[in-house]
């Protein structure tokens, strides 16, 4: 069963077709890897699917609903939830404030008003637990060391406790190995709860190791999408790596 | 010595009212990093209504001012909906515009603000019957209402509310994907600063009992800036202190023997000078620690 299907997403930048008529599928509660050659359009499509950016053309079904325009603003209600290639943290708060601010509540008088602190204070407690930032918790988003920034924006996510489905965006580029391990065990956790989990990822190892499909993309379109094993024996896929 | 009590009780009240101006301002430019170059715009909204109001209609001030702040509020949200179109630098041209175009409504607006006669004889607070006339007790009720703006500020901004403010100003697209539609907030805020300004407004025009819309310039919503970047943005106190350190600095210019004319073109001049220097040395102002 899918969580999120797209059918024939075509985006262009000034002439670049940076995705080309992608139709797939995102099996619910599995780990879906996204591979491709740098510029082949991976960061797009996730962008697609979490309104940053619209598509020129087709539509989206997310969880059995077509949506033809996804704002950024409902990217949330329909439970979905990402990190950034290129980290987004809220630079001038707090390490705790990041993670507060995507638990406690959306609406305004709400937020104003009703002030839940205790369970908002023990979600984001645990959250930078998983990730080993508690300590850090009241400097500023901004001091921290570049690994510490990528952590940080993954337990902004894992603090988003009803979403379905995470979006994560070269959540290891740059890690050391023990902040790798970190991530793994998060990716690992979010799979046993049931969760949805794309990862765009360069590292094949980490692939193998991870996903239970594989979708490669190359030049905007979907070039083979199935198991590791079966898609990296594959002539076309093998040989847009081996050509690189 | 009277009259140098007289004096600084006066200076008090003209601190008092920037201070109220400076944290409504705050809220939406510090906070949310909404750059709004309107904000004395809805000062004279405040002065002008609590004014005709107390003056055409009879009404107490207190009454008039009540309506000022829901005409500002009304307003400003209005306003508040085209401005959300913008962004940054964009946010900054069309606040500026708004204000310019509020400025010409109480400059050409003859029928109902008599344009640059202005209007005199704006009576003072009144309440059960005690007249709020002697300048001691002016400035209690400056200091209540810049008290009570001061305790909803820090409500405001310590609310889980004032975190996704912050979070708007550091990066309005990522709070939007973690489901805070953030317009609502935006239009929340900037009401919040209007109204805020109207009160002020209200104290000025009863407190000077004439104003005209000179008081209401886009110069003035520089200046309002000024005190904000002065003090600290995203700072509460910050905001107080460069209310009281730039009140202060313009009458000190009065006393070094500068015609009130010249001091007013020093001030304009100065205003230049602490702003370029503050980019330079100290963005986050004297007590902030935020930047925009
Ligand atoms: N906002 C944008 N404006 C202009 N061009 C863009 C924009 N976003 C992406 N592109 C272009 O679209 C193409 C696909 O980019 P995308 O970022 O999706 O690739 P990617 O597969 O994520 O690459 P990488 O592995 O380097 O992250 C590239 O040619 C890129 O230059
Ligand atoms: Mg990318």
């Amino acid at each position: 069963m899918s969580t999120i299907k797209t059918e024939n997403i075509t985006k262009q930048f000034e002439g670049v077709h940076a995705l080309d008529g992608v139709s797939l599928e995102i099996p619910r509660g599995r780990v879906t890897g996204i591979v491709g050659p740098n510029g082949s359009g991976k960061t797009t499509l996730v962008n697609v699917l979490s309104g940053i950016v619209r598509q020129d053309a087709g539509v989206l079904h997310i969880g059995g609903k077509e949506v033809s325009i996804l704002k950024p603003q409902q990217v949330n209600a329909h439970g979905i939830t990402r990190t950034f290639q290129e980290v987004r943290l809220f630079e001038q708060m707090t390490v705790l404030d990041n993670i507060l601010v995507v638990v406690t509540e959306r609406a305004v008088a709400a937020s104003l008003f009703r002030r839940r602190q205790e369970r908002c204070d023990r979600e984001a407690r645990q959250a930078l637990e998983t990730v080993g930032l508690w300590e850090k918790r009241s400097s500023p988003a901004a001091a921290l060391s570049y690994g510490q920034r990528k952590l940080l924006e993954i337990a902004r996510v894992l603090a988003m406790r009803e979403a379905e489905v995470y979006l994560f965006d070269e959540p290891f580029a740059g890690l050391f190995p023990a902040m790798v391990d970190v991530v793994v065990k998060v990716m690992q956790g979010l799979k046993q709860e049931g969760k949805s989990v794309v990862l765009i990822e360069h590292s094949m190892d980490l692939i193998r190791q991870l996903c239970d499909t594989v979708i490669v993309m190359d030049e905007g379109k979907l070039l083979a999408q199935g198991t590791p094993e079966t898609v990296f024996a594959k002539p076309e896929v093998i040989a847009i790596y081996v050509g690189k | 010595m009277q009259e140098l009590i007289y004096y600084f009780t006066h200076l008090a009240i003209i601190i008092g009212i920037y201070a109220i101006l400076a944290l409504g301002l705050n809220l939406v430019v510090g906070y949310t990093g909404l750059l709004s170059v309107m904000h004395a715009a809805f000062y004279g909204v405040g002065a002008y209504a609590t004014a005709l109001l107390m003056t055409q209609l009879g009404f107490n001030f207190f009454i008039a001012t009540g309506l000022s702040v829901v005409i500002a509020i009304v307003l400003s949200f209005a306003i508040g909906l085209v401005l959300s179109r913008f962004d940054g630098d964009y946010y900054a041209l069309g606040s500026l515009g708004f204000g310019v175009i509020l400025y010409s409504v109480f400059l050409s607006w003859r029928g109902v603000t008599r344009g640059a006669l202005g209007i005199p004889q704006i009576p003072k607070p009144e309440l059960f019957g005690f007249e709020f006339s002697q300048i001691t007790v002016f400035l209690l009720l400056v200091v209540v209402l810049a008290a009570g703006v001061y305790l909803c500020s820090r409500f405001v901004t310590r609310s889980s509310f004032g975190r996704v403010l912050m979070a708007i100003r550091e990066d309005e697209r990522a709070i939007q994907v973690f489901g805070y539609n953030t317009l609502y907030f935006k239009l929340t805020v900037f009401v919040i600063g209007a109204g805020i300004a109207a009160i002020a407004g209200a104290l000025f025009a009863s407190y000077i009992t004439y104003i005209n819309p000179s008081s209401f310039t886009a110069m003035e919503s520089i200046y309002l800036l000024s005190i904000i970047i002065l003090g600290g943005l995203a700072s509460l106190r910050g905001s107080v202190l460069g209310a009281v350190f730039l009140v202060v600095l313009f009458e000190g210019l009065r006393h070094i023997g500068l015609s009130s004319d010249m001091a007013a073109h020093m001030r304009e001049a100065l205003y230049g000078v602490i702003l370029v220097a503050l980019m330079l040395y100290r963005p986050q102002g004297l007590v902030g620690k935020y930047k925009l």
